[in-house]
C-alpha cells in the first residue's frame, strides 16, 4: 500500500517485522474499527437482516493473531468474527454484502455475519455455534497432520465457549494428539450479558486449560504486539510438531452483544475506562509514534484510507443484487438432486 | 463383477470394503473409540489396526463432539475421515457437529465434506438409550445422506460409494444383522447412494422397508407365497436421498402398499415414504397406504416389552393378506 511506503525508514521494535509491516497492522485495525462502526450503524437502520455482533475494541486480537500466523494457515472464528475475516484479508465489500444477504457476498448471502468464509484466504468460517469454530480448526489441524502439510490451524472461541463441554473435548484431543493447533480464547468478559467471572469455576480460563497438559497463558489482547508474539510462538511450536498452545486473549467489546442492544449489565464507567486507557488502536498508535514510526499525517492517511475502503464496501453491498430465489435450495448435497429426492 | 462372489458377514463385509478402500486411497483414515486393538464394538474394523497402523486406525477418547469435529475439519482439509461412533445413539453428543456443521458446509460455503460417520443402529437389546431410531432425525436434515444396508453386498458396495463421494454420509448398520451372511462384490462393485433394490418382484402388494425390516419382509412374502399372494419387496438401502423412481414405479403397478419400519411412526421414515407415495402415485392406489411402524415409545430392556412395541412378523403377514384381498372402499388396515 502506498501509505506504508511513507513509514519512516526506522528499525521496527518487533523482532522479525519491518516498520512497514507495523504500519499495516495499524491500518488493518483502523479498517476493522471503521468497518464495524459503519456496519453497526447500518444494522440499526435495518440493512443487515438479523443484526450482527460488532467486535469494536477487539481489533488487536484479530490482527495480532493473523499476523502471528503464516498466510496459508487456517483460522476458524466465532459468531463475532468480522475482525477475524478482515484480518485474514477478506475484502470488505463482499463481507458487507454477505451481511446484507446479497449475491455479491462471500457466500452469496447464504451465510451472513455468523457464517463468513473464504477458504482460499484461510478463513474456515465464522460460526454461529459457541465453541464450534475451534472444532473445525481441530479437524483442519488433524487433516494437515494426516496429509503431512506444514499448516497450522487457529480456532477462536470466547469466554462463553470456555464454559461449553465441546471446547474441552477439542482441547484434550488436540493435546493428546499433539496437533498443530493454536487454541485462542478471546475473553471479552461477557458471554452475551452474563459476566464471565460469575459463571466460570475457578475464575481463570488459562489455568483451567493448563490441566490438559498443554502450554497455556493469558495475554493482553489489547496489545497487538503481545498477541502477535504469543501466536507466532504458539504457531512455531505447532509447526515444529510440539503440539497445541492455549492462549487466553484478554480483551473487551465496546458495544453490546448485538448491534443496538441497551446495556444494563455493566457500567458506562467500565466501558470508558477500557476505551480511554486500553484501546488497542490508541495504544499501538502511541507506541508507533514514540518509536518515530508514525506521523500525524501518516495516521490521517490510514484513517482516510480505511474510510474510503469502507465507503466502497457500502456502495458494493448496496449495489449488489439480491440472490435469485430460484437457487435457494440448490447445492444442498452432492448426493441429492432436488430437495432430498434422488432421480 | 470384478471378483468372484464370496460369502461374508455383514460385519466382515464392512472390514473388507474398508481395507480395499484404504489400500486404494491413502487419505482415508478411521477414528473412534476402541478401534485399534478391539476392532470396534462390532468387529467392524477388526484387523485393520495391524494392517494400517495407529495413525490410520486412530483410537480416541470418549469425546463424540471432538471425534466428529475432527472428521469435519479433516474432510475440509483434503482427507477422507471415517468417524466410527460404535453405537448410533452416541451421536447425540455430536449433534451440533453433524447437523449444524457437517451437513451445512456445502450449502453455506460451497465446499465438499467427504465425511463418513458409521455406527451400529437398530432396535435390539440394550434398553432405552442404545436403541434410538436416529434415522428419522438424520433423514430430515438437509445435507446428510443416510444409508441403512440390509445385507453384506450392500454394506460393502455402499461403503465404497460413500468413500468415493463428496459429502457426508451417515452409515447405519443394524445390530441384528451383524452376523448375517451373504455374497459381496469385488473392488469396484459400488452400490450408488440413493438407489433402492427390488429384493423380490411381485404383482399384488409393494412392501417398502429397509434394514432388518427386509428380513421380516422376506419371511412374510415367503409365508404368503403358498396362498397365491405375490409380494414385491423394496429394500430402500438409502433413506436420504430416497429413490423415488423405484418406489413409484412399483406402487403404480401394484396399487397396494405396506410400509414396514421399526422407527416410531410419528414423523419417521414410514411417514415420509407414505406421503411420498401419496404425492406421486395417489391415483394408482387401490387401497390406502398401510403403515406398520414402531410405537411412540422409548425401547425398554425386557424382551417381551420390546416385542410389544415393534411390528411383529404375524402382523406383517396379516396386513399383507388384508391389503391383497381388500376391494372397494373398505380399509385394509381396519
Amino acid at each position: 500500500m502506498s501509505t506504508a511506503q511513507a513509514v519512516q525508514d526506522s528499525s521496527s521494535f518487533v523482532e522479525g517485522t519491518t516498520a512497514e509491516e507495523l504500519g499495516c497492522w495499524l491500518a488493518e485495525m483502523l479498517l476493522i474499527r471503521t468497518f464495524e462502526e459503519t456496519a453497526d450503524g447500518l444494522a440499526l437502520r435495518g440493512k443487515i437482516p438479523g443484526g450482527m455482533h460488532p467486535a469494536i475494541g477487539q481489533e488487536a486480537v484479530a490482527v495480532g493473531a493473523v499476523r502471528g500466523l503464516q498466510p496459508d494457515d487456517i483460522v476458524a472464528g466465532t459468531h463475532r468474527s468480522h475482525h477475524h475475516a478482515l484480518a485474514k484479508g477478506l475484502p470488505p465489500g463482499p463481507v458487507l454484502a454477505e451481511l446484507y444477504g446479497k449475491a455479491g457476498g462471500n457466500s452469496g448471502g447464504r451465510g451472513g455475519s455468523m457464517h463468513l468464509a473464504d477458504f482460499d484466504r484461510g478463513l474456515w468460517g465464522s460460526n454461529g455455534i459457541v465453541g464450534a469454530g475451534l472444532g473445525i480448526a481441530l479437524g483442519a489441524a488433524l487433516g494437515a497432520r494426516v496429509r503431512g502439510s506444514n499448516q497450522v490451524a487457529l480456532g477462536f472461541f470466547g469466554d462463553g465457549g470456555a464454559n461449553t463441554g465441546r471446547v474441552w473435548e477439542f482441547v484434550n484431543l488436540a493435546a493428546v494428539w499433539k496437533l498443530p493447533l493454536v487454541v485462542a480464547c478471546e475473553n471479552n468478559l461477557y458471554a452475551v450479558e452474563t459476566a464471565t467471572k460469575a459463571v466460570t469455576g475457578g475464575g481463570d480460563i488459562a489455568a483451567r486449560a493448563a490441566g490438559f497438559g498443554l502450554p497455556s497463558r493469558a495475554v493482553d489482547g489489547q496489545d497487538i504486539v503481545a498477541v502477535q508474539a504469543a501466536v507466532r510462538e504458539a504457531a512455531g511450536r505447532a509447526r515444529a510438531g510440539d503440539g497445541p498452545t492455549f492462549l487466553e486473549l484478554l480483551t473487551y467489546r465496546y458495544k453490546g452483544h448485538n448491534s443496538g442492544e441497551v446495556i444494563k449489565y455493566r457500567t458506562e464507567d467500565e466501558v470508558l475506562q477500557w476505551r480511554n486507557s486500553r484501546d488497542p488502536i490508541e495504544q499501538f498508535s502511541a507506541r508507533l509514534t514514540a518509536a518515530g514510526l508514525l506521523s500525524s499525517d501518516l495516521l490521517a492517511e490510514y484513517v482516510d484510507d480505511a474510510r474510503t475502503r469502507v465507503d466502497e464496501a457500502v456502495a458494493f453491498a448496496e449495489e449488489s443484487p439480491w440472490p435469485d430465489p430460484s437457487t435457494a435450495a440448490e447445492n444442498v448435497s452432492a448426493w441429492s438432486d432436488t430437495n432430498g429426492h434422488a432421480r | 463383477m470384478t471378483a468372484p462372489e464370496e460369502l461374508q458377514t455383514y460385519s466382515t463385509a464392512y472390514q473388507q470394503g474398508m481395507r480395499e478402500e484404504m489400500e486404494r486411497d491413502a487419505t482415508i483414515f478411521v477414528l473412534g473409540t476402541d478401534l485399534y486393538e478391539r476392532g470396534g464394538h462390532f468387529a467392524q474394523v477388526k484387523g485393520l489396526g495391524e494392517s494400517f497402523g495407529a495413525a490410520r486406525i486412530r483410537d480416541t477418547p470418549i469425546s463424540e463432539a471432538a471425534m466428529v469435529a475432527c472428521g469435519v475439519g479433516a474432510a475440509l482439509n483434503g482427507t477422507r475421515p471415517v468417524v466410527d461412533l460404535n453405537f448410533m445413539d452416541f451421536a447425540y453428543g455430536a449433534m451440533d457437529e453433524l447437523v449444524n456443521q457437517a451437513a451445512k458446509i456445502r450449502y453455506m460455503w460451497g465446499r465438499p465434506v467427504p465425511l463418513l460417520v458409521r455406527a451400529t443402529a437398530g432396535v435390539s437389546q440394550g434398553g432405552p438409550q442404545h436403541n434410538n431410531s436416529l434415522q428419522s432425525w438424520f433423514m430430515g436434515t438437509p445435507g446428510l445422506a443416510v444409508v441403512f444396508p440390509s445385507r453384506p453386498w450392500d454394506v460393502k458396495g455402499l461403503l465404497k460409494a460413500a468413500l468415493r463421494g463428496q459429502d457426508p454420509v451417515i452409515f447405519m448398520m443394524h445390530k441384528l444383522l451383524t452376523g448375517a451372511r451373504g455374497p459381496v462384490g469385488g473392488m469396484d462393485d459400488v452400490v450408488p447412494v440413493g438407489t433402492a433394490r427390488v429384493v423380490r418382484p411381485g404383482q399384488d402388494v409393494t412392501l417398502i422397508t429397509y434394514g432388518y425390516g427386509v428380513v421380516i419382509a422376506e419371511q412374510a412374502a415367503q409365508a404368503l407365497s403358498g396362498s397365491g399372494i405375490d409380494i414385491e419387496i423394496i429394500d430402500l438401502r438409502t433413506l436420504a436421498p430416497l429413490d423415488l423412481q423405484t418406489i413409484v414405479t412399483s406402487v403404480r403397478r401394484t396399487g397396494r402398499v405396506l410400509v414396514l419400519d421399526e422407527a416410531p411412526a410419528l414423523a419417521g421414515p414410514a411417514a415420509e415414504i407414505s406421503a411420498t407415495v401419496s404425492d406421486h402415485a395417489f391415483w394408482y392406489l387401490d387401497q390406502p397406504v398401510v403403515r406398520l411402524a414402531g410405537a411412540h415409545s422409548p425401547i425398554p430392556h425386557s424382551p417381551p416389552l420390546v416385542e410389544a412395541l415393534l411390528p411383529a412378523p404375524d402382523q406383517v403377514i396379516d396386513a399383507l393378506r388384508r391389503l391383497a384381498a381388500a376391494d372397494g372402499p373398505q380399509l385394509a388396515a381396519s
